[in-house]
């Protein structure tokens, strides 16, 4: 298990964004001026499928940047949270985007979305 | 040893697979944020092992993430990972 180094307080601020907004992007760079070619992969896909989402930008927030790899227990940025779960990081939306698995995740979670994309 | 072949090492040690392939990509990110000069940052591995059979994606980027996780804290930067089980559609 790995040991938490961040404060609660960092934690609560995750669970209040993911709570709030039914999507979240937890990105390196902003959905306008990504500053990753992973994250930026994950903004084209939500871009393409006419997904709203919110993205917070790690770069920007150190305590972040490192408290959400701890409370995911993932080790790396791009991640993808919807309706409060996560769903994975750049790899895995690429490739659940492709099969269709994305779009049925969105409909099953009453997140709307272009059907036609 | 390279970074890849230890990565190499440790995936194959853990999850026999059948195949598998490390490419060292760092290269392609030079200048980016997260690339060293002396590169080994970026990585992309493909393996196919019967381990993965019945886990969805997350368990199976879990399972690799857990054992290079000592790697991705201290000397990777990115990894990009396409597991399959045997006879999976890549």
């Amino acid at each position: 298990m790995m040991q938490q180094t961040v404060p609660n307080t960092v934690f609560e601020r995750i669970r209040g964004d993911i709570g709030q907004n039914d999507v979240v992007l937890y990105m390196k760079g902003t959905a306008v001026f990504p500053q990753c070619g992973f994250s930026a992969a994950v903004v084209q896909v939500l871009s393409q499928l006419g997904v709203k989402f919110k993205d917070i930008n790690v770069l920007e927030d150190n305590e972040i940047r490192q408290g959400i790899k701890e409370f995911t227990n993932w080790p790396t940025i791009p991640q993808l949270y919807i309706k409060g779960e996560f769903v994975g990081g750049c790899d895995i939306v690429r490739e659940m985007y492709a099969t269709g698995e994305l779009q049925q995740l969105l409909e099953s979670k009453g997140v709307s979305f272009n059907q036609a994309a | 040893m390279s970074v890849a072949l230890h990565i190499n090492y440790i995936l194959t040690d853990a999850l026999k697979p059948v195949e598998i392939q490390v490419v060292d990509q760092s290269h392609l990110h030079a200048g980016h944020a997260g690339a060293r000069p002396e590169g080994e940052t970026h990585f992309q591995v493909i393996i196919v092992s019967s381990l993965f059979a019945g886990k969805s994606l997350i368990e199976r980027h879990r399972m690799v993430n857990d054992l290079l996780f000592d790697l991705l804290r201290d000397r990777v930067h990115a990894l990009s990972l396409k597991a399959y089980a045997p006879g999976e559609p890549r």
